[in-house]
């Protein structure tokens, strides 16, 4: 895991000295709210209906122990005893207060962490694989490539001030296990042939985004070495920044721009700039990689037979609903004899996300003691153990039963992914988050989610689309209809490598329309599947009318 | 800690009076020539300071820089950054002469404003003595190059 070194500290130390100095001088009446408001959501802070919500980062998903007890110490000493984990592997805080805001930023100083960019029309928190460095099929760890970006975005002085917000995720697998061509820029690493063997580089997908018009990023180059990646972020950033739309809020992502001018357009201004670029010094020593890179070495694995360190019985493993968890939460990783387990956030009738202090602690003990102190935060709103050695998983499965973290449902339709919606968003027009909770009670109580297998369900509670609708085998959008919460019905999405925008199904639903919509839809599937499909294989094969004709026919 | 931006060469008022709001961290006598906009600089061989507005092409000035005196770039909004890029894309055609940010000058803006090249600043409104000092002595390093002559930390882990 990468730790800072006395730079990295005292630039996050003089970042909550400038905001509680800016905050002084809001309460002094020197900043104006126009003036104030992006300072405090450079810092994460947003003014919510009932009260401000503080975004933390987790850079690339990946945190502490120590970081994850943090966490859970400040949901208890400013919040009220609970965190939600968001799609984009942060965490936020829904109750906070103005006042508390500095004094949190120095608590989560002081485990290295921080809220900065995590909000505003700059870089965002850098996002990736959750199974980094841990994944049987990935070609080299994400993370080293995400956390230059880190450090080249923290602070950019000429990228604080973008059309709009803007967010980068870094993959090295053929599989996308976090959205990639739906980010501002998407990155995958990968590797060609060189003259002393494989050469690896970075593919660039630039202008992908959710919102209110969904777009795949276009592959705008297919290598750019590692020794300028910097540089040719710094250029694709440029050309954003001086000519995205700045007249129009909605049009202002640089999805609209590469949209407008054409891929080929935009690619050919990058190159000239790229071009420009490279004698200015902007990109780091190649050490710096290098230097990165050592903090993600493989931890010290043990040998795939050796026994449990617990003293967890025998009989455990034989008990069917460990089997399950194990079947359904567990990753193929590429240490012989470890797997990655997810701890599902998503107990039905749950609030997807969410988890308590006492949630936080466990999962900061388990990986402390089976899991080399490592812990992912998912795009899915779910948290990993990376790295638990076989003999390990009856006991970490247990320690999870007991705190209700063992829902054995990833990536089946109870694993929803929902905005906070309504109950806490100022800009919602419904809500989400009942919505998730009644359909995860009604495919629990048929027992029909296990039979669906794989069936990607997300939720958003208006067209801003933070609960990746659009993505989603099932997308669910809250609208307003004449005063009145409405859904519509969407499928065939994926953020997967197989990436897809959803197609709406026709006239929008009830609250309790929507759930029975749902199953409705599932139904179609479980009566048309043929041997191995998902629900969206078979979407694909049979198309949109026998699904029609069942809701509305 | 590393030196702060703000060495022996500013802040000064303008000897001219007319502005007190005024900030320099240049040791030569403020220009004083009216500024005209990118369009008419490029036209008139006689002019020497020029305005670029947001929406400006700043490279269009590249081949008369010889010239220059001052630069304003124009920020009619504090949230609009293209004036960022302009700088900086001004210094990394060798122009040193002085580059002013005017408009909606702030202090929370400062900092990143010096390290994309400016070098003057007339906000229209005054910003307070000790809020800027403090605003320009913040940062104990930079993450990145830019325009100005900091050393990222990359730079110095390796060096
Ligand atoms: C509750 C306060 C929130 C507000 C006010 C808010 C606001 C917005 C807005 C306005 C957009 C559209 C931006 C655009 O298209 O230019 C957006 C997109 C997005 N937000 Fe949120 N959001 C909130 C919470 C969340 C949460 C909790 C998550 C994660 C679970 C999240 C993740 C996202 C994502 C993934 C997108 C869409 C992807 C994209 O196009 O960038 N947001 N949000
Ligand atoms: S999708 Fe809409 S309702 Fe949901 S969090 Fe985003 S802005 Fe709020």
């Amino acid at each position: 895991m990468y730790r800072y070194d006395s730079y990295d500290q005292a630039m996050v130390d003089a970042r909550v000295e400038e905001f509680r100095d800016q905050c002084r001088r809001r309460l002094e009446g020197k900043l104006t709210e126009d003036q104030f408001k992006p300072l405090r959501l450079m810092n994460g802070l947003y003014l919510q209906l009932h009260a401000y919500m503080l975004r933390v980062a987790v850079p690339y998903g990946t945190l502490g122990g120590d970081q994850m007890r943090a966490l859970a110490d400040i949901a208890e000493k400013y919040d009220r005893g609970y965190g939600h984990f968001t799609t984009r592997q942060n965490i936020q805080y829904n109750w906070i207060k103005l006042e508390d805001a500095g004094d949190i930023l120095a608590d989560l100083a002081s485990v290295e962490m921080h809220a900065i960019q995590t909000s505003g029309n700059c870089i965002r928190n850098i996002s990736s694989d959750h199974f980094a460095g841990a994944a049987a099929d990935e070609l080299v760890d994400p993370r080293p490539y995400a956390e230059l970006l880190r450090q080249w975005s923290s602070f950019h002085p000429e990228f604080a001030y973008l059309p709009r917000k803007f967010k980068i995720a870094v993959i090295a697998s053929t599989t996308d296990r976090a959205a990639m061509k739906l980010h501002d820029i998407g990155i995958r690493i990968v590797e060609r042939d060189g003259e002393q063997g494989g050469e690896l580089g970075a593919q660039f997908y630039v202008g992908g985004g959710m919102g209110r018009t969904p777009m795949i990023a276009p592959c705008i180059n297919e290598f750019v070495p590692l020794d300028r990646l910097i540089t040719y972020a710094e250029a694709c950033l440029r050309v954003y920044n001086r000519h995205g739309r700045r007249d129009n809020k909605y049009k202002a992502r640089i999805k609209i721009l590469v949209h407008e001018l054409g891929a080929e357009e935009y690619t050919r201004q990058v190159d000239a700039e790229y071009a420009h670029m490279l004698d200015q010094g902007v990109e780091p020593p190649f050490a710096e990689l290098e230097r990165i890179r050592t903090f993600f070495a493989d931890p010290e694995f043990r040998a795939a037979d050796e026994a449990s360190a617990s003293n967890e019985p025998a009989k455990t493993a034989s008990e069917p609903a460990f089997q399950r968890w194990v079947r359904r939460n567990t990753n193929p990783h590429k240490a012989p004899g470890y797997v990655s387990a997810v701890i599902s956030l998503k107990p039905v009738g749950g609030i997807p996300g969410d988890a308590t202090a006492e949630q936080m602690r466990l999962m900061a003990d388990l990986a402390e003691r089976y899991g080399f102190d490592e812990l992912r935060v998912m795009h899915t709103q779910n948290i990993v153990l990376p790295h638990v050695h076989q003999s390990d998983l009856p006991a970490v499965w247990r320690a999870l039963d007991g705190a209700g973290l063992s829902t054995p449902n990833l990536d089946q339709i109870g694993d929803i992914i929902a905005c906070p919606g309504l109950d806490y968003c100022s800009l919602a027009n419904a809500r989400s988050i009942p919505v998730a909770q009644k359909i995860s009670e009604r495919f629990e109580a048929s027992g029909k989610g296990e039979a669906l297998g794989e069936l990607k369900l997300k939720i958003s509670g208006c067209i801003n689309a933070c609960g990746h609708h659009h993505a989603g085998h099932i997308g669910i959008l809250g609208v307003d209809r004449k005063g009145v919460e409405n859904y519509q019905l969407s499928l065939g999405g994926s953020e997967a490598e197989d990436t897809a925008l959803a197609k709406i199904t026709g006239p929008g639903f009830s609250e309790e329309g929507i759930v029975d919509a749902v199953e409705t839809a599932a139904d179609v599937y479980l009566r048309e599947r043929t041997e191995g499909e998902r629900f969206l294989d078979t979407y694909r094969r049979i198309g949109m009318t026998p699904f029609k004709e069942a809701l509305y026919g | 800690m590393a030196d702060p931006v703000t060495h022996s060469d500013g802040p000064q008022s303008d000897g001219q009076g007319h502005n007190s709001g005024l900030l320099r961290y240049r040791d030569d006598k403020a220009a004083s020539h009216a500024a005209v906009t990118v369009d008419a600089f490029v036209d008139q061989d006689d002019a020497l300071a020029v305005r670029i507005e947001p929406g400006d092409e700043a490279r269009e000035l590249i081949p008369h820089l010889a010239r220059v005196k001052l630069v304003e770039v124009n920020f009619p909004a504090f949230g609009d950054g293209r004036g960022y890029s302009a700088a900086r894309i001004l210094r990394e055609a060798g122009y040193d002469g002085e580059l002013r940010a005017v408009g909606d000058v702030l202090v929370d803006q400062l900092a990143y404003m010096r390290r994309c090249g400016f070098d003057s600043f007339d906000p229209d409104a005054p910003l307070d003595a000790g809020d800027v000092e403090a605003a320009l002595a913040r940062w104990p390093d930079v993450y990145q190059s830019a325009a100005d002559d900091r050393t990222p930390i990359w730079t110095k882990r390796h060096a």
